[in-house]
């Protein structure tokens, strides 16, 4: 719509407006795509959520409009209480260990040893496991009684520990998962951000006598934060959205303890057998605003940088 | 109308259709004749049997029904959950397939949204049909659907596990002496019992046994029954007479630990008669204990075979014909024989299924006296109840709440979803 309109003002002639058409024209299939696929199911969640869709009035499409009160319900909610501070947690330390040994692992690997290719594809695999065979293994890894994990630790005389049916440590065990998930993404986009930096920059840091902590804090670091900065927003808009790998290994459970914002939609709405839509939409449209937020914060950024 | 894919054959009557060139000649030049059988056409079906697939048994079967009613079955099959959630979708848009099978639960809440046709305007007798197998389809007098076949729970045991610590099967007749026994096998240095506690529906399905057997009601989930109904499983747990994995087992996994051997009871289904038999040890069935003695209501499993609402009511009349080639004595048996685990929900089905298979009489016995878990006027309430439930389990075994606890904030929660 916005791109159709500079072209005729500037020649207000009748080719213009033709020009104008045929602009249009091009951008239609893109605006059309945009709005089939991201417009419309963006609608459709708030009216589902502004709506009081019972299962009935799902199928006979006259669902009572009820404004905020699905809004209201799950604020009052004590899930949401639970649900938030999980997201927190989740999101933050995924975000935060993912990136700091996808750091370590890119500098690791910088230095271009033998074989330090064929390293660095196989940390790829994570990312190239289908998401559902991954989180199973990781629930198989941590099973209680018959997990590796367990009787590793149970060499060394650790008593077992219930990773997924304790609600100590489910989310704790979630989390390490999605961490694992997480690291080749760091990697890549963090060791593609160290190839920008100039050798030249290390070795008058050598010549100065700087050792490789000095040069990590003072040249790495500094110059990698563009990289970093984008890095993080992107891991942190992903991780919100978590429904996979947690519903696999305990499907929010036990209880609520490992329960994200992202699982309570997934679970009211998929989960039970009894679908409820409204409130479904209801969380899934905070989840959205909470993501938008961290995405305008990420264009801010990205703007600066390249005011810069 | 539906017209046939093949234009030239419209045989004048479904007997005629084998020599249908005959037909053809005749059908180029005459008008569509209403209320004619119709040949050909295609009838859309759903089960929740995805494990079969393509030109197995099961396949065959629904094919062969089609081809006695004259039709092609464009056979889907999905899993249990998404086979609700589609059957729902395709109402809203008003593409809902001829037949579906669906879980007896599910029934009377796709029945509420008005998308099933009744037994009444389809044509069909249900009145062979048991009637605790049928209450899961009967919502406000109106029956919505008939059971293909049922199932139920039971409690296998490893008998030589048994015979290593020296408990009898007979004796186990109550709670008591059941957790006596697993006393006993734990400290023979096996391992007690494993049941499904996930929460899903499969976690309330295995417990409401327990939960009935110790004669609470699914309206009252605080009651001082259900309270002791759930102390029993987290004793069991506390006492390592159950894994800690139960609070995440589905009733495969339960199956799959009980054939490593090791425990000396699972609680699961008719639908493993056949690997019980062929596991590496001999196994047994004792029927589920009550509380006080005799054997606790399990709540019946088991699919529905129902039709959603057509357009095109003229397609009914088809559909009945599918339905009931599906449900007479043969039908019924042929079916429980396709699976090796469903019982017939007709005394006649039971006894011609007995007839070939007299191995089967727990579990028939075993169905004869289960539970609908929507009975009790529960209806569209209980998959809410059900949910409300599984939480609770799932809280009181993890140690997030008591027992006591995590079942008065349930009924807090069932209260609140039913109201």
């Amino acid at each position: 719509m916005v791109l159709a309109l500079p072209a005729p003002r500037r020649r207000p002639s009748t080719r213009g407006s033709a020009r104008g058409w045929t602009a249009a024209g091009f951008a239609a299939p893109l605006l059309v795509y945009l709005v089939l696929f991201y417009a419309y199911p963006l609608w459709r969640n708030v009216d589902l959520s502004v709506h009081d869709y019972t299962i009935r009035a799902f199928v006979q499409g006259n669902a009572e409009f009820v404004g905020l009160e699905k809004y209201a319900e799950i604020f009052a909610s004590d899930t949401f209480t639970t649900a938030l501070t999980n997201t927190a947690i989740f999101t933050l330390a995924s975000i935060l260990f993912q990136y700091a040994i996808g750091l370590a692992l890119a500098v690791f690997f910088r230095s271009g040893f033998r074989l330090s290719t064929l390293l660095r594809a196989m940390f790829l695999v994570p990312w190239l496991l289908p998401l559902i065979v991954s989180a199973s293994t990781w629930a198989w890894m941590l099973s209680s009684e018959n997990g590796i994990v367990n009787s590793f630790l149970g060499a060394f005389g650790v008593p077992q520990i219930n990773w997924l049916t304790s609600p100590d440590t489910a989310l704790l065990a979630v989390t390490i998962a999605n961490i694992w998930l997480g690291i080749p993404f760091n990697l890549v986009i963090l060791h593609s951000g160290l190839q920008s930096i100039p050798g030249d920059v290390y070795e008058a840091a050598s010549l100065d006598g700087a050792g490789p902590w000095r040069q990590f804090w003072s040249i790495t670091f500094p110059l990698l934060r563009p990289v970093s900065a984008i890095t993080l927003l992107l891991g942190l808009i992903y991780t919100l959205k978590v429904v996979d790998v947690i519903w696999v290994m305990t499907t929010g459970g036990p209880g609520d303890t490992s329960t994200t914002l992202a699982i309570w939609s997934y679970r009211e709405a998929f989960g039970t057998g009894q679908p409820d839509f409204s409130p479904a939409a209801a969380v899934g449209n905070v989840l959205i605003v909470i993501a938008l937020v961290f995405g305008f914060l990420h264009l801010q950024i990205q703007r600066r940088q390249e005011d810069s | 109308m539906h017209h046939p894919k093949r234009g030239i054959t419209r045989p004048l009557t479904a007997g005629l259709a084998t020599i249908a060139v005959v037909g053809g000649l005749a059908a180029c030049s005459t008008a569509d004749d209403a209320g004619a059988d119709e040949a050909g056409g295609t009838y859309t079906w759903w089960d929740p049997y995805p494990q079969h697939e393509d030109g197995s048994d099961w396949a065959n079967r629904v094919q062969a029904c089609g081809e006695e009613a004259g039709v092609t079955i464009e056979r889907t099959a999905y899993d249990t959950t998404a086979l609700t959630n589609q059957a729902l979708l395709a109402a809203q848009e008003g593409t809902s397939p001829d037949v579906i099978l669906l879980d007896n639960p599910a029934v009377s809440t796709l029945a509420d949204t008005g998308m099933l046709t009744t037994t009444g305007e389809l044509g069909l007798d249900t009145s062979a049909i048991d009637e605790n197998l049928l209450a899961a389809g009967v919502v406000d007098g109106e029956t919505y659907g008939i059971p293909i076949g049922a199932n139920t729970l039971s409690l296998y045991y490893n008998a030589e596990v048994l015979d290593d610590a020296g408990v009898e099967a007979d004796s186990i007749t109550d709670w008591d002496s059941l957790t006596a026994a697993l006393g006993k096998v734990t400290d023979a240095g096996h391992k007690g019992i494993t049941f499904a506690g996930i929460g899903t529906e499969e976690g309330s399905f295995q417990f409401l046994p327990w939960f009935w057997g110790a004669g609470a009601d699914l309206r009252d989930l605080d009651s001082p029954e259900a309270v002791e109904a759930l102390e029993l499983w987290k004793g069991w747990l506390d006492d390592g007479y159950a894994p800690d994995s139960v609070i995440n087992n589905s009733q495969n996994t339960v199956w799959e630990e009980f054939l490593t051997g090791d425990f000396a009871f699972a609680e699961n289904g008719t639908w493993q008669v056949n690997s019980a038999a062929e596991a590496g040890f001999e196994t047994g069935l004792v029927q589920l204990p009550a509380r006080d003695g005799g054997v606790a209501p399990a709540p019946t499993g088991g699919e529905f075979i129902i039709a959603p609402v057509q357009e095109d009511t003229a397609r009914y009349d088809v559909t009945r014909q599918i339905v009931e080639c599906m449900t007479t004595p043969e039908g019924l048996v042929e079916t429980a024989n396709t699976f090796a685990y469903y019982i017939p929900p007709t005394a006649e089905g039971q006894d011609a299924l007995l007839e070939e298979n007299p191995d089967l009489e727990p579990w028939v016995e075993a169905v004869r006296n289960a539970k609908g878990r929507t009975s009790d006027d529960l209806g569209t309430d209980y998959p809410k109840i059900s949910e409300a439930l599984w939480t609770a389990v799932q809280n009181a075994l993890s140690g997030v709440d008591t027992p006591a606890d995590a079942l008065s904030k349930a009924q807090a929660d069932a209260e609140a979803a039913t109201s």
